[in-house]
């Protein structure tokens, strides 16, 4: 079975974000970037399900610029087989990866996709469930533990509530969540054979897939800074700034 | 927050733009560093060191090393820390392929130990000690030898000791009184070795102790000491391990620093050795390796003072208490006090100093031992040879100034155990004392690296210098320019010692050693500069050509300027300490000493 991994450039979770000073969005340049700690998981879960003799074939995609390539590369030493970059400078929203990814998917036939529930970065979690979407195929979304059984998987899921174990059919698209598994560290060997490992590069044109940006980004700014508390005297003046001043109530 | 975050931007720095990188990456058998490779290389080693090593550095202290009947138990994690290691095949990275290396070069091997070693002194000692051991297999062992061992040990399933010290000899290694009997194929090995780094312990399943000894015949002094490979447990035809040998940890020291490394006391009794090369040519064999010791243990200097700067640096950013001196009102970070900046300062601008200077020496190294052109190996070796005394006694000496700036950033907490800034400065404090002291270092490079070729490697190396500032002259950079002038003038100073080392040598032997250790400073110093100076003038390079990591290069070029105007103004100063201080040493009768 060949199982295909989305993998996001981030920037690193360590990192004390900080926005431009245009307010267009974040800052980037000269900043430590790391793969999205959800696709490390995924990545994880898919080396684990190779290992258990489930996969045949591991392949790492990631969809961006130039540097994403740095990505793969982790990606094949922590135990992909093969990657490929489809290469854009455009900024990247949900709905333009998952047409990507739906384009290599469908040259590519993989039986299962695994890939973060979302990306430290803007947090969209949306890219999973657009993909089975377009491609018509069972989603499991927020997985915390993943069976595959036959020609199905049984995966469950982190919910409000608290555990559901859903039964879906493959193929399917699984986003995986933080208690899935804890990633390896990547071993110096690995680090040395990844660099035999093919790495492609397609580009959006030759996908046929558009990725004009949808949404506008109208501004970014940093969350407000935390004001100090007051006391109030008792509970009747604690109920009328609730209700007055913070307007919660 | 973690207490250690591997400088990964200076370290890339320093491997691009000071050490070359870029050429040792193309000598025959270095293919496969090539940047890219390097940089996963750096990232995953300093998640490694960050994220299994360092959390068990503090607790490893507190607890230290066990014995108990024989045996020594490694602090809690440090197990299943060594384990990871193993599996993330760390151990293998600088050796020969044909033994399961990876036979990446010294100078990438340098940035990963210096991250193992500020994340954990303690825990980086067994697998340096046993990279000491293979290098002495590889270098002077059989073929049988080398195949029974070398593959463990690359691996780390084995690990390695020198077993050099006894009671009565430590630095003067001719009073070596362990013997060594023939027995058939093999000896029979008796005597008593003190300050074993991981003599014993629970790390790995076999320990192979590498052992000085004396035949019964040999000649007395250092000509008659051969070198033995004594296993803890003997190795079966096959491969697999046999009976316990009878090398036994009889217990293990209580010490300052590196609680977590066991420093043990190993008794021989008839412990079956096997001879590693010929008889008699121990010590020599253990020349080969010094170098390499001596050059990891410079490089414990760095580390220990880059992590010091790294705690002392959060707890001043944190710490509130006083006001700023202009702005008044309201309660700062004692990061605003201008004396708690200039300690800052000092950590960080000594710390790329040294890192600079270390890393430009391994890299050199590389190139000895890679280069085809035999003139090249040749000038870059006498480099080598000339710096390692720096590195090792220099680095050590300045990592402990730095490890103690870092407690007194801290104040009255910094002498506070649990605050951890004191082991620190307790683990640093040995780097300047095994390997040789400082003292032996200076003692090298007066003697051997500058008085017995008449200093040429050192004149080479200031003939270096001048044309460097040449190339400093061109910059239109102030700081660069006051940088330039205080290098001139420490240059300078360099110049004069060596010429005064050359001209007294021979006529006032005393006179000279008693300056050895304030000119292996000075030395230190000027060649610090000298990196700092190369690190300003690639970073306003880099600034003019839109290389976009302003503030990164903005700030090297500031701790260069301040380098210069706090650490390298000190040459002058250490020049005359050497050229007038040296009667004052020699001044006194043993009997004036205390007036008592």
């Amino acid at each position: 079975m060949k199982v295909m991994v989305a993998v996001k450039r981030v920037v690193d979770f360590n990192v004390k974000v900080r926005v431009k000073g245009d307010g267009t969005g974040v800052e980037t340049a000269n900043v430590k970037m790391s793969m999205n700690p959800f696709d490390e998981i995924a990545l994880e879960e898919a080396v684990r399900l190779k290992e258990a003799g489930v996969a045949t074939e591991i392949l790492a995609v990631s969809c961006g610029p130039v540097a994403c390539q740095e990505t793969l590369r982790t990606a094949l030493a922590i135990g992909a087989d093969r990657a490929i970059l489809v290469q854009t400078d455009v900024e990247l929203q949900p709905l333009a990866v998952a047409k990507l990814l739906k384009s290599v998917i469908s040259k590519e036939q993989p039986k299962l996709v695994v890939m973060g529930k979302q990306a430290i970065d803007d947090d969209s979690n949306q890219t999973g469930q657009m993909l089975a979407a377009l491609l018509g195929w069972s989603q499991a979304t927020f997985a915390s533990k993943v069976k595959i059984a036959g020609e199905g998987a049984e995966v469950t899921r982190e919910v409000d509530g608290g555990l559901e174990t859903l039964s879906v059919k493959l193929p399917a698209v699984v986003t995986t969540d933080l208690r899935l598994n804890e990633p390896r560290y990547v071993t110096l060997p690995n680090i040395m054979k990844a660099k035999k490992k093919p790495l492609e590069t397609l580009t959006p044109d030759a996908l046929g897939v558009d990725v004009t940006p949808r949404l506008a980004i109208l501004k970014v700014v940093e969350p407000p800074k935390r004001k100090a508390g007051v006391k109030v005297a008792d509970a009747k003046a604690l109920v009328d700034k609730l209700r007055n001043e913070a307007k919660v109530i | 927050m973690r207490a250690y975050t591997a400088p990964l931007k200076d370290m890339r720095f320093v491997l691009r733009e000071l050490a070359g990188l870029e050429q040792v990456g193309k000598l025959p058998g270095y293919e496969e560093a090539t940047p890219d490779t390097v940089d996963a290389i750096l990232e995953e080693a300093s998640k490694f060191a960050a994220e299994v090593l360092d959390p068990i550095n503090y607790s490893g202290d507190q607890q230290g090393s066990v014995w108990k009947d024989g045996a020594v138990t490694t602090p809690k994690g440090f197990k299943e820390a060594y384990q990871r290691y193993v599996q993330g095949g760390w151990g293998s990275l600088p050796f020969e392929a044909e033994w399961g290396g990876h036979g990446l070069p010294k100078l990438v091997a340098t940035a990963v130990e210096e991250m193992l070693t500020s994340s954990n002194m303690s825990f980086s000692l067994c697998p340096l000690l046993t990279q000491g051991a293979i290098h002495a297999l590889e270098l002077c062992g059989s073929e049988a030898l080398k195949k029974t061992y070398l593959g463990k040990m690359i691996q780390g399933s084995w690990t390695g000791t020198m077993n050099l010290t006894e009671p009565q000899a430590g630095s003067d290694l001719a009073l070596v009184r362990t013997k060594a009997e023939r027995a058939g194929d093999h000896y029979r090995i008796s005597g008593q070795k003190i300050f074993i780094t991981y003599g014993e312990h629970d790390l790995a399943e076999n320990i192979v102790h590498l052992v000085l000894a004396r035949t019964p015949d040999a000649p007395e002094g250092v000509k008659g000491i051969s070198l033995f490979l004594v296993p803890k447990f003997l190795v079966k035809p096959d491969g697999s391990l046999g009976e316990r040998n009878s090398a036994r940890c009889a217990s293990i020291e209580h010490k300052l620093g590196i609680h977590a490394s066991p420093t043990a006391v190993m008794v021989f009794e008839n412990a079956v050795g096997h001879l590693v090369g010929e008889e008699n040519k121990g010590l020599a064999y253990m020349f080969v390796m010094m170098n390499a010791a001596r050059f990891s243990v410079g490089l414990e200097g760095v580390a220990i003072a880059e992590r010091a700067f790294q705690r002392a640096l959060a707890y001043a950013r944190e710490r509130l208490q006083g006001r700023d001196l202009v702005e008044g009102a309201g309660t700062v970070p004692i990061i605003r006090h201008p004396d708690v900046r200039r300690m800052l300062m000092l950590m960080k601008s000594q710390t790329e100093a040294m890192r600079a200077l270390a890393y430009v020496v391994a890299a050199a190294m590389d190139f000895s031992a890679k280069v085809s052109d035999p003139e090249m190996r040749k000038r870059h070796q006498a480099f080598v040879d000339l710096m390692i005394p720096v590195v090792k006694g220099w680095s050590t000496e300045t990592g402990i100034e730095v490890a103690s700036l870092g407690i007194q950033v801290h104040g009255g907490m910094g002498f506070i155990e649990e605050t951890g800034a004191a082991q620190h400065l307790r683990d640093a404090r040995i780097t300047t004392i095994y390997e040789g002291t400082t003292g032996i270092q200076a003692g090298d490079l007066v003697g051997r690296k500058i008085a017995r070729e008449g200093g040429a490697t050192a004149k080479a190396w200031l003939e270096e210098l001048k044309r460097f500032d040449a190339e400093l002259a061109k910059s239109k950079n102030p700081d660069v320019q006051a940088i330039r002038a205080s290098l001139g003038t420490g240059t300078q100073a360099v110049a004069d010692v060596v010429g005064f080392i050359v001209a007294n040598a021979g006529k006032d032997v005393k006179g000279v050693f008693a300056g050895a250790v304030p000119f292996l400073k000075l030395m230190g110093v000027v060649a610090g500069g000298w990196q700092m100076a190369k690190a300003a003038l690639a970073s306003e390079r880099n600034l003019a050509s839109g290389e976009a990591d302003k503030s990164f290069y903005e700030a090297k070029i500031k701790t260069a300027r301040f380098y210069a105007d706090h650490v390298l103004v000190q040459a002058p100063g250490l020049r005359d300490t050497v050229v007038k201080g040296g009667a004052g040493v020699m001044a006194l009768a043993d009997d004036q000493f205390l007036a008592a």
